[in-house]
């Protein structure tokens, strides 16, 4: 009788118990502290650098120089630093990005699981691993002591390339893995070569997710100062070519002013470090600009 | 424009697997031919070795022979690519290009392939998706996504994209198995119209669909699991259905199967 009424009871619409009622909040509330505690770290962060980099963010530290600047002076900006930043990155990119989307494509398109395309992998996850300063002593002995070629912007931007080039491979990888066989296969039968498949069909579909991939590298190797400690080395005045000469980066900045012992160049320490942040949130910007204005389901 | 298939002695390997062994057919222009058969039994391999997209998936290769009009499609020299743009293909799921707008995907494969002026293209796309029964379902909105459209219409985009290349031969690998009854029958009836120009192959589960709209039909069909796929019998579509000469083609298509 009793097992009956247990049976009837059990298979009726039942109220959704306290326990569970409790275990539902407690996961709720754990889920939203942890990400408290994700975030807690990344505002303080923004606060800190914004609050701290206000003082100096004016035209003079944007157009200016260090150039003639004496230790205890005021005054005096990253303009060097800003143009040395953005062009080591961009020849960094135009490196690492051919690179790693050819190696990703052969990955993807034509190693399928082959001795030479393991091989790939394996060293590219290898190279993902490699800790910055390494690339920079990399650099530093093969570029400039074996080679005898003077420091410069070029050769920090071979060394963050080297930091970029697996990360590129990965995210790239990963995109075009996602696009469907389907895909491909219609574009074969309509006879449409291999080589124009993969640029007119499998690239357009994957473009959002390679271009989103390519800023996390740039992002990534914009703040890197270990590379550009061996290979640019420092100076205070502007030098637009890259490719003679010592130069400056943003992350050299800040470490240099924040070595000096004076207020003010503390002062130019940190908005140099919320000048960085702001180029990093602007190329990202711009990236998601470029993946909107290209997004496959626009206008649905 | 259509031609004639002739197929004989042919079997498709995946790696060291044998998927189908020893198919012999030949396959008339301007008429419907299907295929029927168990899932597995090799139908869809034997059609994608008809325009040679079998060997796209890496190990599977074919032996024997595949003449359109007496040309070896298998011979030596012979580029995969040109046959694929004698013989076109509209797969089982709608697979429109999503970065592409409706236009866009019509004119793929004319763009893909080479130039073509602006006006005639203009002129092609739109007598594909006439010919795609789709014209004036579109006709407002070429410039919208493809993949906006529903999956009878995207389907039906599919075969305007496969017919604006001119092909001779339209292979069909089970067009409306993810498609309702309304739009199953816009496509049967596309296909009705299609054939006065092209050579069709349709492989279907779809008894009823085998039935109605092809001209002759083949059942495929595996001695055991494991076992390469044959064609067990081939014949005009009406005497198969009503007084098949295999008891296995009989079991199959009453149901009885298996």
């Amino acid at each position: 009788m009793t097992l009956q009424q247990e049976a009837v009871r059990s298979t009726a619409i039942q109220r959704i118990s306290t326990g569970r009622r409790i275990k539902d909040h407690l996961v709720r509330g754990l889920v939203y502290l942890a990400f408290a505690l994700a975030v807690v770290p990344l505002v303080s962060v923004l606060w800190l650098v914004i609050s701290n980099g206000m003082a100096r963010f004016d035209l003079e530290f944007l157009t200016h120089s260090m150039r003639g600047i004496g230790a205890r002076d005021a005054g005096g900006g990253a303009y060097h630093a800003i143009i040395g930043t953005l062009e080591q990155v961009l020849l960094a990119s135009l490196i690492s990005v051919p690179i790693g989307l050819f190696t990703a494509i052969y990955l993807v398109e034509y190693g399928s699981g082959g001795r030479l395309s393991r091989a790939i992998s394996f060293f590219v996850d290898v190279m993902t691993g490699v800790p910055s300063v390494v690339a920079g002593l990399f650099v530093l002995a093969f570029w400039i002591l074996v080679l005898g070629m003077p420091y410069s912007g070029w050769a920090g931007a071979m060394a963050l390339s080297v930091l970029m080039m697996p990360t590129v491979v990965r995210s790239a990888e990963e995109m075009l893995r996602l696009v469907p066989n389907d895909l491909r296969e219609a574009s074969y039968a309509l006879g449409v070569p291999k080589w124009r498949t993969i640029v007119k069909v499998v690239l357009p579909t994957a473009f959002t997710g390679i271009v989103t991939g390519v800023m996390l590298a740039i992002a990534r190797v914009a703040g890197e100062t270990a590379p550009l400690l061996l290979t640019v080395f420092f100076t205070d005045s502007i030098n637009n070519n890259p490719f003679s000469g010592p130069q400056m980066g943003l992350p050299l900045y800040v470490f240099d002013q924040a070595g000096r012992p004076n207020d003010t160049a503390i002062d130019r320490a940190w908005t140099g470090a919320l000048t960085l942040i702001l180029i990093v949130m602007l190329l990202n910007l711009a990236a998601r600009l470029i993946a909107w204005w290209r997004a496959p389901a626009k206008g649905r | 424009m259509s031609k004639q298939i002739q197929v004989s002695g042919l079997d498709a390997y995946y790696g060291s697997h044998k998927a189908i062994e020893d198919v012999s057919m030949t396959i008339e222009p301007r008429s419907i031919t299907a295929f029927i058969g168990p899932s597995g039994c090799g139908k869809s391999t034997f059609l994608r070795t008809l325009n040679r997209m079998h060997e796209v998936i890496p190990g599977a290769r074919v032996e024997g022979k595949v003449l359109l009009d007496g040309e070896d499609l298998y011979g030596p020299g012979v580029e995969p690519v040109s046959v694929r743009r004698q013989i076109g293909m509209v797969f089982q799921r709608p697979n429109p290009f999503p970065t592409m707008s409706i236009y866009e995907n019509v004119a793929a494969g004319l763009r893909l392939n080479g130039r073509v002026s602006k006006s005639e293209l203009d002129g092609i796309v739109e007598e594909s998706l006439k010919g795609a029964n789709l014209w004036n379902e579109v006709k407002d909105r070429l410039s919208k996504p493809g993949a906006g459209l529903s999956g009878g219409q995207q389907q039906r985009l599919c075969i305007a994209r496969a017919i604006a290349v001119r092909p001779q031969v339209l292979l069909m690998d089970e067009p409306c198995s993810a498609l309702d009854p309304i739009s199953t029958l816009a496509i049967e009836d596309l296909m009705a119209k299609l054939k006065n120009d092209y050579t069709i192959v349709i492989v279907t589960h779809n008894m009823q669909q085998a039935a109605r709209v092809s001209d002759r039909t083949a059942f495929f069909n595996l001695a055991a699991q494991g076992q390469p796929g044959k064609v067990v019998e081939m014949d005009e579509t009406s005497r198969m259905f009503t007084n098949p000469s295999n008891k296995a083609t009989e079991d199959y298509i009453t149901g009885r199967f298996g």
